[in-house]
């Protein structure tokens, strides 16, 4: 969706303003196709997290907490696309500056004028020409806004008041995720300007959601008899599931990043596949040579851990790079879930960070060196972006950037909001379990 | 009469259940419990967490039959619950002092 449609966008756009009476017939139009495939991705995403995320975390926590983690991804899915409607939307995708949108789409205005013409992001020689209406563009960007807080829900299960889950994700989605969405995916942003690559939410979506959840497991502290108690999952196969569902949805989030039915998506959808299998083998391998069994839970976890890490190059690399990035991934979110959180001592109960900021790093660096120039090439610069060595040092910078940004964002907001409300259950709630004391119910 | 309570694997009920009835034994109750023994459980790991799980499920057999048949029962659960590895189980033998069939009324061994 990222700068492909650029210079005909340009063009398209001058068309557009010179010539008002005549655009109809001479600019570019909505593409059925387009519009099918993205109207199906919108509906992938979502299924992602509802139920996926949700029957892969519920899956992983205790007993007493199942329905509270579900609870979590449902009310994210609500709360966010209110959030998105009102404001969000025109902070991440509003024409604003490099830093952040504006309030010209507050409440989505505008989409009435132009909900049948193809939709154009930004603005002048910038601009970005969909084969799309707008209202699919932003529902589809909707469900990436979803899927993001609801991952970081993994890092602080077990032990977060729901009252403070609503607060601190309306400030988020508006404060960390808005602005972030806005760097990397407008043409007015600064991460967008510089040239790094990030196609369907390695920095946006995971590093983002990966840090975030670090900094609210160190903030929240550690579980109740963490290190002591029992705490295996309640029903893997749920997780399994769940697993399965994201894996399927997937497909959506990287291939519908393509923003059209053609080639790119083609090949975007074949090294998601690619990546997905292959780090569920690493993780896998690794787990049955250091620890004596090949793992239900360590299978599932890596093929996350490969799709998270295929997310940025997706789009940009051929199958053969996307063998070596979920291979690496793989073994990356092994580390990344077992020995340093053991080493650093944090409880991420889920492993928001130890797979999706991991894995998610993991992607948008080799995403700079494995690039493949003619698949985001465009008519008028055939040759595209390619993997180099200045191309890596650009993915880095905005790694580091928002891993800056996204730690010190969510920090605050989550201070605020345990000024306001608390952000932890009490112990003798946290004993008892979230389902009962948050939610009033019992899974039987 | 005798009570015979039998803690064996799982997977060993339904042989159980097929060498007891040629013997004469008329009902059983069975069921899914909890426990250790000097197996002392198992290790768990979930992305490198280790677990020791101290409980392990057994299948709990509890069975009335007239005294003459405790032997009989006894050696018939022993043989066919072992596989001569740790965790096997255990039988325990107790006296039953009265026992009444609720529908007909009648009382012991003529109940059992």
């Amino acid at each position: 969706m990222r700068m492909p449609a650029r210079v005909l966008a340009a063009t398209a756009a001058a068309l557009l303003a010179a010539a008002p009476a005549m655009a109809q017939d001479q600019g570019p139009s909505i593409d059925t196709g387009d519009t099918a495939w993205m109207l199906t991705s919108t509906a992938l995403v979502l299924l992602m997290t509802i139920p996926g995320l949700a029957l892969f975390y519920a899956g992983m926590v205790r007993k007493k907490n199942v329905l509270a983690t579900m609870m979590q991804s449902f009310a994210v899915c609500c709360l966010v696309t209110v959030v998105w409607m009102v404001a969000g939307y025109s902070l991440a995708f509003g024409e604003g500056g490099p830093w952040v949108g504006d309030l010209s789409k507050f409440f989505l205005s505008g989409l009435a004028e132009n909900w049948d013409k193809p939709f154009v992001l930004g603005s002048g020689d910038a601009a970005v020409t969909f084969t799309i209406p707008e209202s699919v563009f932003l529902t589809f960007q909707m469900t990436f806004a979803i899927i993001t807080p609801a991952l970081i829900t993994g890092a602080f299960a077990d032990r977060m008041k729901f009252s403070a889950l609503i607060l601190f994700n309306i400030l988020w989605s508006l404060l960390v995720y808005a602005p972030i969405a806005h760097w990397v995916w407008h043409p007015n942003g600064w991460i967008f300007g510089l040239g790094a690559l990030d196609f369907a939410g390695g920095t946006v979506v995971h590093i983002n959601a990966g840090v975030a959840g670090l900094i609210a497991a160190i903030v929240l502290g550690k579980r109740v008899g963490y290190g002591q108690e029992n705490m295996a999952p309640f029903n893997l196969a749920l997780a399994v599931i769940g697993a399965s569902l994201l894996w399927v949805g997937w497909f959506g989030f990287n291939a519908g990043s393509a923003a059209g039915a053609g080639a790119r998506a083609g090949m975007a959808m074949l090294v998601t596949q690619i990546a997905a299998a292959v780090a569920a083998l690493a993780w896998m391998f690794a787990e049955w040579a250091t620890k004596g069994k090949p793992s239900v839970l360590g299978a599932i976890s890596g093929a996350i851990a490969g799709l998270v890490a295929i997310t940025p190059a997706s789009g940009f690399v051929l199958p053969l790079p996307a063998l070596i990035i979920g291979a690496v991934a793989g073994l990356a979110g092994f580390w990344g879930a077992t020995a340093l959180k053991k080493m650093c001592g944090y409880d991420d109960s889920l492993d928001a960070f130890g797979v999706h900021g991991i894995c998610g790093i993991v992607g948008s660096l080799l995403v700079g060196i494995f690039a493949y120039g003619p698949l985001s090439g465009t008519p008028s610069a055939p040759e595209g972006i390619s993997g180099s060595f200045d191309q890596f040092l650009l993915q880095l910078y905005a790694t580091v950037a928002v891993f800056v940004f996204t730690s010190i964002g969510t920090f605050i907001l989550l201070k605020v909001t345990d000024v306001i409300v608390g952000l932890r259950v009490a112990e003798e709630e946290e004993r008892e379990g979230l389902d009962v004391t948050q939610h009033g119910e019992r899974l039987a | 009469m005798k009570l015979v309570m039998a803690f064996i694997k799982p997977f060993k009920l339904d042989e159980v259940r097929e060498a007891l009835t040629p013997l004469g034994v008329q009902g059983l109750t069975v069921t899914e419990v909890k426990g250790f023994g000097r197996q002392k459980g198992q290790t768990e790991i979930y992305r490198g967490a280790e677990y020791q799980v101290s409980f392990l499920p057994k299948i709990k057999i509890e069975v009335v039959v007239p005294s003459e048949l405790v032997d009989a029962v006894v050696e018939a659960i022993a043989k066919t619950a072992r596989t001569e590895k740790i965790g096997d189980g255990k039988i325990f033998v107790l006296d039953v002092e009265r026992a009444l069939r609720i529908r007909t009324g009648e009382t012991d061994l003529a109940a059992l």
